[in-house]
């Protein structure tokens, strides 16, 4: 039975508790979803809440809140807002708090805290929150005084969505959640500290362009600051009017469209050839939104080395960091690009460059053994593509399924790459799925994910069957944990140790169990047949496809080695 | 090389741990740091010594200090005109026969004797670092039972224009 519900208080004006504050502060900032767990320390908040006409998604672990916060966030553009109990449910958020920092991800994270008289006393379900979190947020608070509330959410959300997003964390102990008050609203943000760089300085943009101008072989390195900032127009736009070619960091897929004739690819690790060759042999190199983070950029001694380096970045702490810039441009990327279009400059003669980096293209592109007659985990993502109609939303963990998806799927639009690049989170991709189809309820969301990194968050497959979600859930199965034990072949003469799985749960039962429907397929026709009916209806699905185990990622850039260095580029 | 840095911080509470912790994190090894109220309520300045390789290392801790939300202000100051001060206190071992021998050496460093015991006697002295680390040097023969330092804390001169040669009024080149 529903309890009689309290009618909501509508005037501001009026007596709230704190936990109230917090929840008519949420609807104040636009909250549509809160991704969260409920416990002791937040139980004056879920009262609150159970008032609130606020959604709110049910995980089945706090790590399943969290990706799917940072999943949310990172398709709609909007902060992820995450709710967990002191202590345990505190600090099974960290994970994912890290990789929301690493991918510069906005998030809002309250957690619950014991009453302030017992903080310090290593209370039931106490954790030193704030210290724990203190390096892995963009900021934190703990609210001492309930008055405060109403101004340290607005400043959270102001924090967590301007400058370079990330997580801020709000630590509210359970006396100030039950605490009575007339709030005031209207106290207004004060972060004299905290004044992010917006427009770019005009006389840096000169010289970017008269750079630009006598530029012979110039690239753009371009990230997912690009993303952040909605500014995949305006970097079309100027790199067409100087034909400019465009290589993409890992996040920064989608960015540009994958199939324009000026794009060579994802660089990096794994990146293509081109794109790799274009960043070594470049004469002038322009990051935008990118940190240059050793994947991307391999040993920095040959890194762009002949390049004057331009870096466009919201953060001047990126600037300078890996890589030694000339021309360096703290500023929103959308609005350096839009006055680097505006600004007269000289129009470089790329010709020879682009004939070259196409010639490269047309003798090494990516490939894979295709007539051995097994069922490879690139097909799946040629597969998954073509069902697709490339125009899904993409998620993935980390390791050699997401190297494929990144290398095969060809992202042609914005927001539809949901991955874990910085912190490398196994376990992200599926409860990132939840929370991107949760954004977008009428788009295609698939789940992209290993054998190793779903059962590391199977537990959300709960999330699904109560959501009646239909989000796509496909286990590039190769009964491997596949980056490892390529590393092993690598690089510890096969000695594969504790990578390969040869014993699994029976992933359709266990589908099956939650109520999902699920399939298995072990070859490519198996999997036409499958993904031809997965893709037609609204309901979720698991589809275990069984994929060799003996693939490996090409080509590679073996750590140490600089990005002219590649390995497996050609069969 | 060493680096005097000064940042002016929001005094809330976690502060320090933030800033110390991003100091873990990226590697810097702190020498010492003071932090006290500053003329401005609620703001408070620290002043480290670092311990960094090169001119990048010291651009990229000013750059992440400055990220932080409660800092307001961070400057590298080892290289301009500054005024810096360091506490001392030293426990010497001194019976009554060399108490006035002690003071002797003390008192061109205008240090006090401010606690005297039947074994020991306590100065105070302040100063820049090299002056402290002097008159350790003359007291260490006596036997030096306990010493705390304070760390330096320090700021700009008023007026950098009139000085000519840095040099003498940095402590650290």
């Amino acid at each position: 039975m529903r309890a009689k519900a309290k009618p909501e208080a509508e005037a501001v004006t009026a007596e709230m508790t704190g936990a109230e504050v917090l929840i008519h502060s949420l609807k104040k900032e636009n909250v549509e979803v809160l991704f969260g767990y409920p416990g002791g320390a937040v139980l004056p908040i879920y009262d609150a809440l159970y008032r609130s006409p606020i959604k709110h998604i049910l995980s089945k672990h706090e790590q399943g809140s969290i990706h799917a916060a940072e999943g949310y966030a990172r398709v709609s553009g909007k902060p992820g807002v995450v709710i967990a109990t002191s202590g345990p449910g505190a600090t099974n958020l960290v994970t994912g708090i890290t990789d929301a920092m690493m991918d510069s991800l906005p998030l809002v994270i309250f957690t619950g805290q014991v009453a302030s008289t017992v903080i310090g006393t290593d209370a039931f379900q106490e954790a030193d929150i704030m210290g724990i979190t203190a390096p892995i947020t963009k900021h934190n608070y703990q609210v001492r005084d309930v008055q405060d509330l109403p101004r340290i959410i607005k400043e959270a959300f102001h924090i967590a969505t301007t400058g370079r997003p990330g997580p801020v964390l709000v630590d509210i102990p359970k006396d100030v959640a039950n605490k009575t008050i007339s709030p005031d609203y209207d106290s207004t943000i004060h972060l004299p500290g905290y004044q992010p760089t917006f427009s770019p300085n005009i006389l840096q943009i000169k010289k970017l362009a008269d750079a630009v101008g006598q530029a012979k072989k110039p690239v753009i390195l371009a990230g997912a600051g690009i993303l952040h900032a909605n500014a995949g127009k305006e970097l079309l736009t100027f790199t067409e009017k100087h034909k400019i070619p465009v290589v993409n960091t890992l996040l920064g897929l989608g960015s540009y469209p994958g199939q324009h004739p000026l794009f060579l690819g994802m660089g990096g690790m794994h990146g293509t050839y081109t794109a790799n060759m274009a960043l070594y042999e470049c004469d002038l190199l322009i990051s935008i939104g990118a940190r240059f983070d050793d994947r991307l950029t391999g040993n920095l001694a040959h890194f762009a080395k002949n390049a004057v380096v331009a870096h466009i970045d919201v953060d001047p702490a990126e600037i300078g960091k890996n890589v030694p810039t000339q021309i360096p441009i703290v500023s929103d990327a959308r609005e350096a690009l839009r006055k680097l279009v505006d600004v007269d400059s000289e129009t470089p003669d790329t010709e020879e460059w682009r004939n070259q980096l196409t010639e490269n293209s047309k003798n090494y592109p990516l490939w894979k053994k295709t007539n051995t007659g097994e069922f490879l985990p690139q097909q799946v993502v040629e597969l998954v593509h073509e069902y697709t109609k490339g125009d899904a939303i993409i998620t993935t963990d980390v390791g050699q399924h997401q190297m494929w998806a990144a290398q095969y799927y060809a992202f042609t639009d914005a927001n539809r790459w949901v991955t874990s690049g910085g912190l490398g989170t196994m376990g992200f991709g599926f409860p990132a799925a939840v929370g991107a189809q949760l954004a977008f309820p009428d788009q295609t969301v698939v789940a992209l994910t290993g054998d190793g990194g779903f059962q590391m968050t199977l537990q959300e497959l709960s999330t699904l069957q109560e959501l009646n979600l239909p989000v796509k859930v496909v286990i590039m199965n190769n009964h491997t944990l596949g980056m490892v034990r390529q590393w092993q072949e690598a690089f510890y003469e096969e000695r594969y140790s504790h990578s390969l799985l040869p014993v699994q749960p029976d992933f359709v039962k266990l589908g099956e169990a939650y109520g999902i429907k699920s399939y298995k397929v072990e070859t490519q026709e198996e999997a036409r047949v499958v993904f031809e009916e997965a893709f037609s209806h609204r309901d979720p699905v698991l589809i275990d496809c069984r994929v060799s185990g003996k693939e490996n990622v090409y080509p590679m850039i073996a750590p140490g080695k600089g990005l002219h260095q590649m390995i497996g580029v050609k069969p | 090389m060493k680096r005097i840095v000064t940042a002016t911080v929001i005094n809330q509470s976690g502060v320090l741990n933030r800033i110390t912790g991003l100091m873990t994190k990226r590697q810097f090894n702190i020498e010492s740091i003071t932090v006290g109220h500053t003329e401005t309520e609620g703001v408070s300045k620290m002043t480290f010594v670092v311990n960094v390789d090169g001119d990048g290392k010291i651009e990229q801790l000013i750059k992440q200090l400055n990220k932080q939300i409660d800092v307001l202000k961070v400057s590298d100051i080892t290289d301009q005109a500054i005024v810096v001060r360091e506490l001392a206190l030293i426990k010497v071992i001194s019976n009554a026969q060399i108490r006035s021998e002690i003071s002797g050496i003390i008192e061109p460093f205008r240090a006090s004797i401010i606690d005297v015991s039947r074994e020991s006697i306590t100065v105070q002295v302040t100063g820049d670092s090299e002056k402290i680390e002097a008159i350790i040097d003359l007291l260490r023969p006596y036997g030096i039972k306990e010493m705390v330092r304070t760390g330096i804390t320090a700021f700009p001169r008023g007026s950098q224009k009139s000085v000519t040669d840095i040099k003498q009024y940095s402590i650290l080149n």
